[in-house]
């Protein structure tokens, strides 16, 4: 398997498209540090970016990978490998590379701009942590989609349907059954619908940290324990772990039945 | 001016006095022994000196012009059995005291010190602890309280006192005192013409400031921290507050300001830093709010109907989560020249000026009003998206109520 994860990474790492990856964030760190030097500022701008874009792009970049490489798969599959460990390789040779050039990316500029010495730090490593998992989940996800789908077209279609609906979609459904149901108690609801979306999930992280002082402004004893202590914190994190090992396994499940 | 001519009045009469005043020593190895004895034989203008030690005394009269001077913190420990001490007579002067364990009781406001109407009161280098009531001004005018430390451990509303409270009281200096841990730091009820200067209120139960019914009243660089609710100044007029700073007042009702029902003020110069809401205005006309900095609150202004009049101008609205939100469609407030760290729009001709107006308020906190629970989608792409096309077509929030000259650079 490590074989494999080496050369998908350095394959990857020798393509055009990490780069054009990694030099995208480099210039939009840069260009937000260089348009206002504060980097708290730099960091909440930063979080719409990458609970938008990191899904979008782990998800079109994973699905790209995995039907480009698949001749090379076949190729691999005809060898006497594990099938779990070629699919897995390959996943985690996309989802490394993917997070590296968004750690490097985005903390060259702004350790250049001083990071070390800003109390922003522990909001920007919780951006990149919450960037990784995405990164991790969104790769997987759409490696899932590719396997059970053959056909490019449709492979290309249900992924960014998917990622339009956990980005965009499942937030109005969920308003809208907020206001639907105004009159229940919905703080339980409110806070596990959140759980079943890596996107909310990583955005109540991020909330936590940036504007803990809103969230603390809603009268109810189960919003008050779940953000008030850590307790949040660490469900999100649990919840985004979870997220990351299910498609995970589902892929491995998946690929050793797989006929091909 | 007068009042300042009546205080060196008074200052050059006390050293006119001093002359022939004596002094009487208190320790427990002296001739007199106790506090009460002191005071006993003290005749007009005297200066007890009361040197280190622990003196167990509780119901002390001071009814004589007199100076009660600790040396070295000497401690009086009331022993929980009620009040220890109070002033009823005018040009007493208090120096210097530890005062621990005053009396809890649930039909007296036991104080450590009170001071009834009395004037030309000095208070000053007291520390308090253990107490119900600390520093208690009874109808009693034209005095100071002056850095004192006032540190409790009160748990429960009900069985608290407050720090410092003024009640029917008048031109008084409340100045540099540290006031923590009780149920209000400073309140004030029907007290007019107090200034309230460089005091630090942090850790209350309820409120750091709290004002009722007190006019012309002025405060200034004072420090409201992690208190319950913040500070209230509810029911007054003429209020001129400049140069404080309101910070971590967190929960479901704290505040870092609530006006109710506040007449003609002044809010000038002001740091509202990471409070569940900045200010929270209601029933509040013909306040100017000037060159105060809103950093990292939940609400930054949150307007709850029947405010007239009032104008924003020259203010910071920096990373709030919500710069102003209001429950009703009517404005009849001004926003100008205000900076707003979410402004997204332009300035072509560099005056400094966005060409665009900025529309403060956003659907979501609208919505966040009527269903509370959707505060989790805070921030989220879809809010975004709606927020946007209310920005285009107001149609839920009020629509003229616009900074039509929002600045580009932070207001100095």
């Amino acid at each position: 398997m490590l074989k494999i994860l080496k050369y998908s990474f350095y394959d990857l790492m020798r393509s055009r498209w990490s780069y054009v990856y990694f030099l995208f964030y480099l210039a939009l760190g840069f260009v937000l540090l260089f348009l206002n030097q504060d980097l708290s500022k730099a960091v909440i701008t930063l979080m719409n970016v990458i609970i938008v874009l990191v899904p979008l792009i782990s998800t079109i970049f994973g699905v790209m990978y995995f039907y480009n490489s698949k001749e090379f798969t076949e190729l691999l599959l005809a060898q006497p490998l594990k099938r779990t460990s070629i699919f897995l390789g390959q996943y985690l040779g996309v989802a490394g590379s993917l997070t590296l050039s968004l750690v490097l990316g985005l903390g060259i500029p702004f350790v250049l701009y001083g990071l070390f010495r800003s109390d922003a730090i522990w909001d920007f490593s919780l951006l990149l942590v919450t960037g990784a998992f995405l990164t991790m989940i969104f790769t997987a996800l759409a490696f899932n989609i590719a396997l059970s789908n053959e056909n490019k077209i449709k492979g290309f279609g249900y992924a960014v349907l998917m990622w339009l609906f956990l980005a965009v979609i499942y937030d109005g459904l969920f308003l809208l059954s907020l206001i639907i149901f105004e009159e229940y108690p919905l703080d339980s609801f409110s806070l596990a619908a959140t759980t079943f979306n890596p996107i909310d999930l990583s955005r109540t992280l991020i909330l936590l940290k940036l504007d803990i002082s809103a969230l603390l402004g809603y009268t109810g004893a189960v919003f008050k324990s779940y953000f008030g202590t850590n307790l949040g914190l660490f469900v999100s994190l649990g919840m985004l772990v979870l997220w990351t090992i299910l498609p995970v396994w589902r892929l491995a499940y998946k690929s050793k039945r797989k006929d091909f | 001016m007068g009042y300042y001519n009546r205080h060196l009045l008074v200052l050059l009469f006390l050293i006119g006095n001093s002359l022939w005043a004596k002094t009487i020593t208190v320790c427990p190895d002296c001739k007199v022994k106790s506090i009460k004895e002191g005071i006993g034989i003290a005749s007009d203008y005297d200066t007890l000196l009361i040197k280190k030690g622990t003196y167990k005394e509780f119901n002390l009269l001071v009814d004589k012009p007199m100076t009660l001077l600790g040396e070295n913190f000497p401690v009086i420990d009331g022993e929980d059995r009620g009040e220890i001490i109070r002033v009823v007579s005018d040009n007493v002067t208090i120096d210097g005291l530890f005062i621990i364990n005053v009396g809890t009781s649930y039909t007296t406001d036991y104080a450590a010190i009170r001071v009834v109407k009395s004037e030309n009161f000095l208070i000053q280098n007291v520390v308090l602890e253990k107490l119900f009531f600390g520093i208690y001004l009874e109808k009693s005018n034209h005095g100071k309280v002056y850095h004192n430390k006032i540190v409790g451990d009160a748990v429960d509303e009900y069985n608290s006192g407050n720090g410092i409270q003024l009640w029917y009281s008048h031109h008084v200096e409340v100045d540099r005192n540290i006031v923590q841990g009780v149920r209000d730091g400073i309140y004030l009820e029907f007290s007019d013409h107090i200034t309230i200067n460089d005091n630090e209120s942090t850790n209350n139960l309820r409120y750091g400031l709290h004002f009722m019914f007190s006019d012309d009243d002025v405060y200034t660089n004072n420090t409201f921290e992690k208190n319950g609710a913040g500070v209230a100044v509810m029911f007054s007029k003429r209020i001129r507050m400049v140069g404080n700073t309101f910070r971590q007042n967190w929960g479901t009702a704290a505040f870092g300001m609530l006006l109710k029902e506040i007449n003609d003020a002044e809010i000038i110069g002001n740091t509202f830093e990471e409070n569940t809401i900045g200010i929270n205005i209601e029933g509040s006309n013909r306040i100017t709010y000037r060159n105060n900095d809103f950093i990292n609150n939940g609400w930054a202004v949150k307007v709850l109907g029947a405010c007239y009049t009032n104008s924003f101008e020259h203010n910071n609205f920096l990373y709030n989560s919500f710069d102003i939100s209001y429950n009703s469609k009517l404005n009849d407030n001004k926003f100008e020249n205000n900076y707003w760290s979410n402004y997204t729009g332009y300035d072509l001709d560099k005056d400094g000026i966005g060409d665009v107006p900025y529309r403060p308020v956003k659907l979501f906190s609208y919505i966040v009003n009527r269903t509370p629970e959707t505060i989790v989608l805070l921030r989220s792409l879809f809010m975004d998206i709606i927020d946007f096309s209310e920005k285009v077509s107001p149609v839920f929030t009020p629509d003229n109520l616009l900074d039509t000259l929002p600045l580009m650079k932070k207001a100095e």
